[in-house]
């Protein structure tokens, strides 16, 4: 007996919309059995990972702070990942763009401005692109591979940041600890809401998610972007330039990976220190897959990823587990994404013999 | 019994009710085939007849949903390829598998049993190409062979598990006329051999000329079970599209106009170690004239359509002139607007995305052309898919594009629809000047005529035509004037009615190599 992946004649839009939920079921059940086998009780601990953090107000709140980051750097990637470019340095981009964006209030602490704020953030999104437009660069011209190079990039800006705020932005009252003075007041990014923390990087990242949808769907721009990534050769045939398209691109989602930097130290953190993300430029790759590739889906897989580090900290308080299980979780979830969505393009079949093969037609 | 005279008992291949189902759509339905020892057997039908799927069965790639296959008398399964060759079937594929940057011997290796030393490979290849009549050097790099020689190893791989039915896909699609006798003098030696061969074609004076019977398919069932030397092509060809074919009328010679497209001693370098460089090319093309560039894949026929097309601009401005213009460094929507058209040879990730549907692939080559008509919002440059969407039925109801749905995704065509809609996409701007790289390469012959004719009809409506083709039959049909390319050099060109089958196929070979020149006059 053997298991046959036959292809598809066309490609199965029940599975397309079915295979996402298929993979956060398979997650919940591998979860459970990896609580079971640390002597957890599977079903109580999976209410606390995934259900608890959604009963009250201040982990909503909690919740959005959390996604915000991962939408607004896994949509960017979408547009890289669907142009066939493979921008794995985003967290090295967000970096950037966190530090970018703080220079003004680091160095100017007294300037009490409203124009400090769109500044901010207009300088972490030029950071972020312009530390995207690194690869883009090496691609373009000695045609290096960008996996490699964005994702080296990524320690180079962790470390650089490291020696910043141990270095020379470091709070001279602060005690020594390595962080900078916190913001005045007009660089925070104001909160949505009086009842929590959720700041005003939500609703960037659903400004984008929404913006890059229209272009993926109407606009001359999103075909290029689909015909280049997936053949090179028909792009060119279209007069469409593949170089463009890298640099396009590559900016863009460094932007948004800068944008959402600059959003989380001066939103949610409120100065600059040596650990500003859990991850997230990461993270997003697997919000952005989860997501289909499509910046509306992303918005939706945002959350359910944001859960899972929700989930991380309570269940590190509650089941008294490391908060590692966070990331067990999202590689869990990565896994059965890209294993479910070989349903779409195959079908399984079981052949028992090769003449039950025949009968076995489905 | 349906087997011929001379035939023993049992046949060597018997195939009864082979049926094969994709979903509920029949690729074989019910096919009965019979071929005797010793027997050159054709296979005829338009693309999407059930040919492949019937091989393909037979070879263990596909499984039948129903039927039964029996080899000498005895039922058999064949769950796959490796199987197939135990039982004594070979397969040589129309594409081939074979990989560029290893000698021949190495590419053999990899179909044999592992454990086997690559020196006795190349022995025995050696002897066996020896002993076919197959000449070929097993050290020998595959990237630096031409097609006829990498067919020729693809032979040999067969041949060296000695089996007892070869099946060939369309082999002489890629051969040059000299090329195609070796092949079938090859194939008379199997035959004494006692081997049989199962000869897919659509080319109908071959099977003529070198089989002992045919199968004809059409729609997934078998029309004709015949002796090929008692048909006439004619017929042959109705048992294959159920009407007669079309015959092109071709455009007056003579009634010529301004020159549209000129070429003037262009040379480029190759883009990569296995293209060919472009040796001083020059062409005039005349409103009205069909150009057609003949020649065996790989002599640098893509790299041409590149310099045409502006894919990859050439360095010399005035190199290409388009309608007078100096167009050398223009790319290629640049040309599209001074109303060039382009249709390119490969269908799939080349002249369209598969995954698309057929208005995005409309678009695909007109977003600038078109733009006015397509597009809308200035710069943001927002899709009008009701526009881009109504031309796409449009030129699917002239060029009578069979699909299913309305817009379905361009990989879900068979290979001549959407050749005919590609194709359609271009005349439907009524281009001053169209090139065209191997128009109707693995398209039915309903199709293939279908395109045919709208090539002489845009001749004729004023405009001037390049056509880059392997298919002689089809240079005949449709060309006013012939030039013939050959290691990245075009031969001068000649006026259709001027050029013997034979001149061509000298040109095609012999020009610039020595030895091959000396082979080809060998084979005569």
């Amino acid at each position: 007996m053997r298991i046959e992946l036959q292809k598809r004649a066309n490609t199965s839009t029940l599975f397309s919309i079915l295979s996402p939920l298929l993979a956060l079921a398979l997650t919940l059940v591998a979860g459970a059995i990896m609580f079971g086998l640390l002597g957890k009780s599977p079903l109580g601990s999976l209410y606390i990972y995934f259900v608890e953090p959604l009963l009250d107000v201040w982990s909503l709140h909690e919740l959005a702070i959390k996604a915000a980051p991962l939408i607004l750097i896994a949509v960017g990637l979408s547009i890289c990942f669907r142009s066939n470019n493979w921008n794995i340095g985003a967290e090295g981009q967000f970096t950037i763009g966190a530090i970018t964006g703080s220079i003004l209030p680091v160095l100017n602490p007294e300037w009490h401005s409203p124009l400090i704020l769109p500044l901010m953030l207009v300088m972490g999104m030029i950071g972020g692109a312009l530390y995207a437009g690194i690869p883009a660069l090496l691609k373009t011209r000695f045609n290096t591979n960008e996996i490699l190079t964005s994702l080296m990039l990524v320690y180079i800006a962790q470390l650089f940041l490291d020696w910043l705020v141990r270095g020379p932005w470091r709070d001279p009252q602060g005690y020594n600890f390595p962080q900078t003075k916190s913001f005045q007041p007009e660089a925070v990014l104001p909160e949505i809401l009086d009842s929590g923390r959720a700041h005003l990087g939500i609703v960037f990242a659903i400004i984008a998610a929404v913006a890059l949808w229209f272009m993926m769907r109407f606009m001359l721009k999103g075909f290029q972007v689909s015909v280049l990534g997936q053949s090179e050769r028909a792009g060119r045939f279209a007069g469409f330039s593949a170089k463009k398209m890298v640099w396009f691109s590559m900016l863009l989602s460094g932007a948004l990976a800068g944008l959402a930097g600059i959003s989380e130290v001066s939103g949610s953190i409120g100065h600059v220190q040596p650990v500003i993300s859990p991850g997230y430029g990461f993270t997003a790759i697997i919000v952005a897959f989860l997501g289909r590739l499509n910046p509306l889906g992303i918005v939706a897989s945002g959350f359910v990823l944001a859960l899972t580090y929700l989930g991380g900290e309570a269940a590190q308080l509650s089941l008294s587990i490391s908060d590692k299980v966070s990331r067990v979780f999202q590689g869990l979830i990565l896994f059965f994404v890209l294993s479910c969505d070989t349903l779409i393009h195959y079908r399984i079949r079981l052949i028992v013999n090769p003449s039950a093969a025949q009968e076995g037609k489905s | 019994m349906t087997s011929s005279e001379g035939v023993e008992a049992s046949p060597l291949l018997s195939v009864r009710g082979l049926t094969k189902l994709f979903g509920s759509f029949a690729a074989c339905n019910a096919i009965d085939l019979d071929i005797g020892h010793g027997e050159i057997h054709a296979l005829l039908g338009e693309n999407g007849a059930g040919k492949s799927t019937l091989v393909k069965m037979l070879f263990g790639v596909l499984q039948p949903t129903a039927g039964t296959v029996s080899l000498e008398g005895k039922p058999v399964v064949i769950p796959s390829p490796g199987e197939a060759r135990r039982l004594g079937v070979g397969m040589v594929f129309q594409h081939f598998s074979l990989f560029e940057a290893l000698t021949v011997a190495e590419n053999i290796a990899l179909s044999l049993d592992p454990k086997t030393p690559l020196a006795k490979i190349a022995e025995e290849t050696a002897t066996v190409s020896k002993a076919y009549g197959l000449p070929l050097d097993p050290s020998a790099h595959v990237a630096d062979l031409s097609v006829g020689e990498r067919q020729r190893i693809e032979i040999v791989r067969a041949l060296l598990q000695n089996p007892k039915l070869i099946i060939l896909d369309e082999p002489t699609s890629v051969l040059t006329p000299q090329e195609a006798e070796r092949l079938f003098e090859t194939l008379m030696r199997l035959k004494a051999e006692g081997r049989s061969v199962l000869y897919i074609s659509h080319r109908l004076e071959e099977v003529q000329r070198i089989c002992d019977r045919a199968t004809v398919l059409r729609h997934g069932k078998v029309t004709g079970d015949c002796d090929p030397r008692q048909e006439t092509p004619a017929s042959l060809a109705r048992m294959m599209v159920g009407t007669e074919v079309a015959e092109v009328q071709r455009a007056d010679a003579g009634a010529f106009g301004d020159v549209l497209v000129e070429v003037a001693d262009v040379s480029v370098a190759p883009r990569t170690p296995f293209a060919v460089s472009l040796k001083g090319i020059s062409l005039k093309v005349r409103a009205g004239e069909v150009l057609a560039i003949a020649g065996v894949a790989g002599n640098g026929q893509s790299e041409l359509f590149d310099a045409l097309s502006g894919e990859y601009p050439i360095a010399q401005d005035d190199g290409i002139r388009l309608r007078g213009k100096p167009v050398g460094r223009m790319k290629i929507n640049q040309r599209r607007l001074l109303g060039a058209g382009y249709v390119p040879e490969e269908r799939h990730g080349h002249a369209a995305v598969s995954a698309l549907s057929l208005s995005d692939n409309l678009l695909l080559a007109r977003s600038r052309s078109d733009k006015r008509a397509f597009l809308a919002g200035g710069p943001l440059s927002i899709l009008r898919r009701d526009a881009i969407l109504s031309a796409s039925r449009r030129i699917c109801s002239i060029m009578d594009v069979r699909k299913s749905g309305d817009d379905p995704a361009a990989g879900s065509l068979s290979g001549g629809n959407l050749q005919k809609f590609i194709v359609g996409r271009e005349l439907d701007r009524q281009p001053a000047v169209l090139v065209v790289n191997q128009p109707t390469w693995g398209v039915d012959a309903g199709a293939a005529s279908r395109i045919r004719q709208a090539l002489v009809d845009l001749a004729k409506a004023g405009s001037a035509v390049i056509v880059i083709s392997q298919d002689l039959d089809e240079i005949f049909e449709i060309a006013t004037t012939i030039a013939v390319i050959s290691d990245g050099r075009l031969s001068d060109p000649y006026p259709a009615g001027e050029l013997s089958l034979e001149q061509i196929g000298l040109l095609m070979g012999g020009i610039h190599e020595a030895h091959s020149g000396a082979e080809a006059a060998h084979a005569h």
